[in-house]
């Protein structure tokens, strides 16, 4: 296995990339799956079908991207999907301000919803702050106060929702708030994509950058492969171990605003839940390790994709849902050990 | 011949015997041809530096690991261990470094654990119990409730629980992997009189050390291994240890401990009777630019946490620290970087070092400035940081991106003191900075503690003040310029090294110096 240094110019980088290529062959393999078995204008392959399919992952792949942060940093956010669910209900809050004919809504139509996803995401990013104070100043493990914060937080949402569905005025559909996941006219026009893919594609890199090329990046890192050597050398854990939770909270609000739109602007207080499997499984699938120090957001959106499609495709072939879940955790244990072996076989 | 009695002195037939044994793990060759022989109640040092292959050897003897090809005998019959299992059940038994006990469990459930007597389905305890007495008592802990959890007893006793083990299932062959790297000397003198016992009941033993000292003390043959291969072997005592050594690195190694003549100048950093938790209870000091100041002690006097506390990752409960002359409050360790102190933890494995992460990134990890434009940090930049260090150092590696987990104990050293050298701390704080690691490693180490405190005038590199915690006094007595003990929480005060000898160093560290 030792070859002299002078001829290897970097080990780390070719195995780097034959697990990206392995990801990338897993997620074709998969999306060639459905797209021979379900031909046809109403199968896998069509456009409305597509559609579909990318709003799903818009919505996965936004939280996965703070889940990614956050396992990185040897961490684990099971409140994820409750945070989904209350930035949704938030958002639908917000934007069903007002009395009965008198809704807020119609006075300040660039100003309300604006402030629905500040809320939303102030919200989630507030949670993940707890989360990340809790963890660092109470000394328990992120599991088991994630899954305390998973049960408030979703009770929190049903409070705030009064235990109903929220139906914001019929003005809302008109707004930007409400259309992110509005497809493109085809896939040839401007936006091509709808606008909050975009905005996942922007967000993945720039943190994807954001990881590798600040000092932030590289605390991150280190704490989640080992914390005694970051405190060793001088990195502010409990800044940093909260501003990771925060982060993740703050994709949680993004995802839930996009969740918000994608049930066509209603607020659901039971939705999302469980949410938190798949984006910890895009992660995971992704090539991070919850042991922490290991990690990367482009694995992490290919994980979405391989995730999502796994979901819609069930479907597609008119899988009973008891065929998809045993699908799902198949591909998760099977991807995670295809993983650990490429990663012994190097040492 | 096979149910004889183990009888004092070796007999005629050895009773285990390895011959040409060779083990490959994919392209690395492991084990290239190693030869053995081991004889009743003898204890065989098995010295080579790190990677010789004497844990892999182990692992093939304990049969933990198969060989490649090669004989093995124990007994005059072929020994072919399946499984450490089977190995133990044949009589070969193994201690490693790591202890391998369940803290959860009692005393008597780990000695018995695969081998429990039972009524049928349960566990008969008394019988348990029994066992138990009996082989604690043999191993010198005839104090020791069996029923007393395993987390509940020091190292040293776990340790003694572990070769309890091994005595209860009546083991003929010993193998103890560097038993005496966490033990204080009274532990370390309690094992060998327990070594010596089992040798004179007809356990033969292998005795895994770096400390050479150990091995003239305790052993009857020794033989080294480098590269995968036995390189020597020869009755202890009549070899010198210049020999030894050379064997064991494949050179000469001629002054293991260099010391240039030093002019400390100004003083960097000054204790006054800096007081932690539980230790240090007074430790005062004074470190000057271009010495190098050692604490010598007995493990749990305190001279870790002294340092720990003066760099802010254990608390300061009072006295007061002084750097370039200025008081300074109790700090955390980003701090005391900024304050040009740097600390090379004792534990590489668990604290000095994030295994998993590349060297590069551990090396330049305190200090990410300067790394790429506008704070940010490059990849390429760090490695590029990484790289003057791994060759000078040298640190054998692929290159700084390679993870810190595939090096040896020595290279993974000099990562963690090189990340002092990039952060261009002023004042070097080494906790046994040589624990574990390969003689041509420690070389390589005491001669950068030389030039470091020595500076380059040439180079316009300032000398370095220098402080070493260790346990190893002919290091402390090699490198230093003057050493302080520390005795239950208290430092005594640094005195020239010309005063010191190893004796009175020990008289000092248990604290006899004061009552005469």
């Amino acid at each position: 296995m030792r070859q002299p240094s002078a001829t290897v110019s970097s080990p780390k980088k070719s195995s780097r990339i034959m697990a990206l290529l392995g990801r990338l062959a897993a997620l074709a393999a998969v999306y060639a799956f459905f797209a021979v078995l379900t031909p046809g204008a109403k199968g896998f392959m069509s456009d409305a079908n597509t559609q579909l399919m990318l709003q799903d992952i818009a919505v996965v792949a936004m939280a996965a991207i703070g889940m990614t942060i956050v396992i990185i940093a040897g961490g684990i956010d099971l409140s994820a999907g409750s945070s989904i669910a209350l930035s949704m209900i938030t958002t639908a809050y917000v934007l069903n301000l007002g009395p009965e004919g008198g809704k807020l809504i119609l006075a300040h139509p660039i100003a309300l919803p604006l402030l629905a996803v500040a809320a939303a995401v102030g919200v989630s990013t507030l949670i993940g702050f707890i989360n990340g104070a809790m963890i660092t100043w109470l000394r328990i493990v992120p599991f088991i106060i994630t899954l305390g914060t998973m049960q408030m937080v979703r009770g929190f949402a049903k409070l705030v929702a009064n235990e109903q569905n929220i139906y914001p005025p019929a003005e809302v559909q008109d707004l930007w708030v409400a259309r992110l996941l509005d497809p493109s006219k085809t896939v040839l026009t401007w936006p091509f994509l709808p606008l909050a893919v975009w905005l996942v594609i922007g967000a993945a890199l720039f943190t994807g950058l954001f990881l590798r090329y600040t000092r932030l990046g590289r605390h991150i890192f280190a704490i989640g492969s080992n914390e005694k050597t970051a405190l060793l050398c001088g990195v502010p854990l409990a800044r940093t171990k909260i501003l990771v939770y925060m982060i993740g909270g703050l994709f949680s609000g993004l995802a839930g605003v996009l969740f918000f739109a994608r049930l066509g602007s209603i607020g659901q207080p039971t939705e999302a839940i469980g949410y938190e499997l798949f984006v910890i499984a895009a992660a995971v699938i992704g090539g991070a390790s919850l042991l922490g120090g290991r990690g990367t957001i482009l694995g992490t959106m290919i994980g979405a994709l391989i995730i999502t499609i796994l979901r819609n495709g069930g479907v597609k072939m008119g899988w009973p849902q008891y065929t998809q879940e045993i699908v799902m955790g198949a591909v998760i244990i099977v991807a995670v050990a295809i993983d650990n072996l490429r990663q012994r076989r190097r040492t | 011949m096979s149910d004889a009695l183990p009888t004092p002195h070796p007999t005629t037939s050895p009773l285990l015997t390895v011959r040409g044994v060779k083990k490959s793990f994919g392209a690395t060759q492991a084990l290239k041809g190693v030869d053995l022989t081991l004889e009743r109640g003898q204890v065989l040092a098995l010295i080579g530096e790190n990677g010789a292959g004497k844990s892999t050897l182990m692992k093939v003897l304990s049969g933990a690991r198969s060989a490649d090809s090669g004989e093995m005998s124990l007994e005059a019959t072929p020994y072919r261990p399946d499984g450490p299992l089977h190995a133990r059940a044949l009589g070969v038994c193994m201690i490693y470094q790591e202890l391998a006990l369940a803290p959860h469990l009692s005393a008597m459930e780990n000695i018995l654990l695969g081998i429990e007597p039972t009524h049928g389905p349960f566990m008969n305890w008394r019988e348990t119990r029994a066992v138990a007495r009996r082989a604690l008592d043999e191993v010198g802990l005839p104090d020791l409730d069996p029923a007393t959890l395993v987390a509940d007893l020091s190292i040293a006793e776990q340790q003694l629980v572990e070769i309890a083990r091994a005595v209860a299932v009546g083991c003929k062959v010993l193998v103890l992997d560097e038993p005496t790297s966490s033990l204080t000397q009274k532990d370390v003198q309690a094992l060998f009189s327990l070594v010596r016992r089992l040798k004179d009941k007809g356990v033969a033993i292998v005795y895994i050390s770096h400390a050479l000292e150990e091995v003239a003390a305790l052993c009857d043959r020794f033989t080294v291994m480098r590269d995968g291969e036995t390189v020597g072997h020869g009755q202890v005592g009549t070899v010198p240890v210049d020999r030894i050594i050379s064997m064991m690195v494949g050179r000469d190694v001629e002054d293991l401990y260099p010391r240039s003549p030093r002019t400390p100048s100004t003083p960097i950093l000054e204790l006054r009777a800096l007081a932690g938790q539980n230790a240090p209870r007074s430790a005062g000091l004074v470190l000057r630019r271009g010495e190098v100041v050692g604490i010598a002690g007995l493990i749990g006097s305190g001279r870790t946490e002294t340092l720990r506390s003066l760099f802010g990752l254990d608390p300061v409960t009072g006295g007061e620290i002084r750097i370039h002359g200025k008081v300074t409050p109790p700090a955390g360790p980003a701090k005391r970087w900024r304050q040009g102190l740097g600390l090379v933890s004792e534990d590489r494995k668990t604290e000095g070092l994030a295994q998993n992460l590349s060297i590069a990134e551990n090396l330049t990890l305190s200090r990410l400035e300067g790394l790429g434009p506008w704070g940010l940090v490059r990849p390429s930049r760090q490695n590029a940081a990484a790289a003057p260090w791994i060759k000078a150092f040298p640190i054998k590696c692929q290159g700084g991106e390679q993870a810190v987990e595939d090096l040896s104990g020595g290279n993974q050293q000099k990562v963690a003191i090189a990340r002092l050298l990039h952060h261009d701390c002023d004042v070097l704080l080494l906790d046994e900075p040589t624990r574990g690691i390969d003689v041509g490693s420690k070389a390589q180490i005491y001669a950068w503690i030389d030039r470091l405190a020595l500076g380059d005038a040439a180079t316009g590199k300032a000398p370095k003040a220098i402080l070493v915690v260790s346990s190893y006094l002919p290091e402390l007595l090699g490198i230093c310029d003057s050493i302080a003990v520390m005795t239950r929480g208290e430092l005594g005060k640094a005195r020239p090294v010309a005063d010191w000898t190893e004796h009175s160093l020990m008289l000092a560290a248990t604290g006899q110096d004061r009552r005469t």
